[in-house]
């Protein structure tokens, strides 16, 4: 896709976010639109999936470890023709198939069940395991929150994945420096994160995570490293709203429908 | 040629069977977090390097990574003490490995007190009673080593997620070599009109003293060994139950949660008779060995002979 169409893609999918969290009244929506070039980079231009084979065992997997903002995942699947963007509006519901968190069983498309914070870079390390034991071309792309890495369980798959020198593994961190309770330097700092991830040895890119040059750029850099890749993502939480751009409120409240309307316009 | 008498610790079956299962099937690989030589996977990470995988001093990292292996399509026996297998890394159990239904067996050795010398911060004595309560997972206790290599093989052969308990101490082996586990299904070992003993793990030989003692005063004993504490065998326990009229349930677990609770569940909404649970009372382990421990926590054939006549004693 080019860049103009991964664009186009992009004001589709944060159209998507915003309708679908206001539809349900609850979600997500800060973290969803801060990795909206980064889920739609990946499913548009990087990794080689399937709509009509979700489970074909050759794919690209994609972890959101960062489970809470699936309302991204949730959007790229369905205009990627995983399911039907009506179901888009069922978010949240009894029995629908779009679960407040990601369920690999419920809805297609979704490779792993994430939600609890900490554990999506372990399974995705897992994965990557996998392709490479049993001889499969697949790559595994774990899209993590900077909040999340004060999980100490992230760092235990760091430090395995480095030692099992995985090239098919590749971690992007979505740092948009909003966790719940404010900003990560105050609730607990994560400074020098890219100092960090080298000191566990991991080759590490920084990058402006709403840029698709740069983003394709890295993924493309991340194919050509001999072990596994983090691609330390600069992003804007609540990016494209005015009102919601790096305002903590906005991690966990879905917008009314005046509030629907004026994001709607501000996106075009 | 047959173990029948021989004392054997269970985890010795696991290393075993993980190496037989190794050969029939390439699509088993093996973790261990540091434990592989208590474990017994260093006999599979001996054979079979490259599908061995040593994860380091991090159980979360280990089934979270056992959830990824079983998602790209391998059989994953993620290896560690049962207090880490089920405490430490509960909620990757529960949320990266039962929720999503992915076929990873947990292989976890050194459960209850006979672990020893190590005391209460090792013994794990509640591993069933969290493994139980997440939905979709089976728990297999086996009492020896016999059925312990067999369970590990069901385990591999039964697609979802299992939590195998092994011991760290040699216990009697209690079966001959025509024994068959059955995945789901409790095993008449002896049979009886007057109570029923319903046993699993190292208490199940303890069981079968106790019910040879109470032959003795003219007690006609069964004895039930549960070695699938989850799916139960409830078509067993109420038979037994409507045939025997008195149960005491027999395990090496709180009294809280496991068996006992288990068989509880069952017998009060479908058969209310005389029961008592013998296992740990509501209590942390402590140090001291496995026989002495045993012994001060009434994991005993004398207290569960005791508890049988009482029960009986209690039926109109």
């Amino acid at each position: 896709m080019l860049k103009t169409e991964l664009e186009q893609m992009a004001k589709l999918i944060r159209r998507d976010i915003l309708e679908m969290v206001h539809e349900a009244g609850t979600g997500h929506p800060g973290g969803s639109l801060s990795a909206v070039e980064l889920v739609t980079a990946l499913y548009f231009a990087e990794m080689n999936v399937d709509p009509k084979n979700p489970t074909w065992a050759d794919r690209d997997r994609f972890i959101l470890s960062k489970g809470h903002a699936c309302p991204v995942s949730y959007a790229a699947l369905a205009r990627k023709g995983f399911f039907p963007l009506e179901e888009l509006k069922t978010l949240r519901k009894l029995n629908s198939i779009l679960q407040g968190h990601p369920d690999m069983k419920k809805t297609p498309g979704v490779d792993m069940t994430s939600g609890s914070l900490g554990q999506g870079l372990s399974v995705g390390f897992g994965m990557a395991l996998g392709a490479k034991v049993t001889g499969k071309a697949f790559r595994v792309y774990v899209l993590l929150g900077d909040g999340e890495l004060q999980e100490g369980s992230i760092w235990e798959s760091a430090m395995a994945a480095a030692k099992y020198k995985l090239n098919n593994l590749v971690a992007i961190v979505d740092c948009n420096g909003l966790q719940v309770d404010g900003r990560c330097s105050d609730v607990m700092e994560l400074e020098p994160l890219a100092d960090k991830w080298r000191a566990f040895n991991w080759a590490v890119r920084q990058i402006d995570g709403h840029d698709f040059d740069q983003i394709l750029a890295a993924l493309a850099w991340a194919r050509k490293q001999g072990g596994p890749v983090v691609i330390l993502a600069q992003t804007v939480k609540g990016k494209g709203v005015s009102f919601m751009e790096d305002a903590v409120q906005w991690h966990g409240l879905a917008p009314n429908k005046e509030e629907l309307e004026k994001a709607l316009a501000e996106i075009g | 040629m047959t173990m029948l008498g021989k004392k054997i610790a269970t985890r010795e079956a696991y290393g075993d069977a993980l190496v037989e299962l190794g050969k029939e099937n390439p699509n088993v690989v093996v973790l261990d977090a540091d434990l592989s030589a208590s474990t017994r996977t260093s006999k599979f990470a001996a054979q079979f390097p490259e599908r061995f995988f040593q994860m380091g001093i991090a159980e979360q990292d280990m089934m979270g990574t056992a959830a990824g292996l079983a998602a790209a399509g391998k059989i994953p026996f993620a290896s560690t003490f049962a207090m880490f297998a089920t405490g430490r890394a509960y909620d990757q159990v529960r949320n990266s490995i039962g929720y999503p239904g992915l076929n990873v067996k947990i292989g976890a050795t050194h459960a209850g007190v006979t672990v020893g010398e190590d005391g209460a911060t090792h013994q794990a004595l509640e591993d069933i009673a969290l493994m139980r309560a997440i939905p979709g997972m089976t728990v297999i206790v086996p009492a020896d080593y016999v059925e312990a290599v067999q369970a590990v093989k069901a385990a591999a052969a039964h697609v979802g997620p299992v939590y195998l308990r092994f011991t760290r101490g040699g216990v009697p082996v209690v079966f001959g070599d025509d024994y068959q586990f059955q995945l789901g299904k409790a095993a008449l070992l002896r049979d009886g009109g007057d109570a029923t003993i319903i046993a699993c793990g190292v208490m199940v030989g303890a069981a079968l003293e106790a019910a040879e003692a109470l032959a003795g005063e003219g007690l006609s004993i069964r004895v039930l060994n549960m070695g699938t504490i989850k799916p139960l065998d409830g078509e067993a326990v109420i038979k037994a139950a409507r045939e025997t009229g008195a149960v005491v349930t027999a395990e090496e677990h709180s009294i809280i949660g496991g068996l006992g609770s288990a068989v509880a569940e069952v017998l009060g909404e479908n058969c209310p008779v005389p029961m008592k649970r013998v296992g740990v009372p509501d209590v942390f382990g402590q140090s001291g060995g496995a026989g002495e421990l045993l012994e001060h926590y009434g994991l005993t054939a004398a207290n569960v002979a005791q508890r049988v006549r009482e029960v009986v004693g209690r039926k109109a």
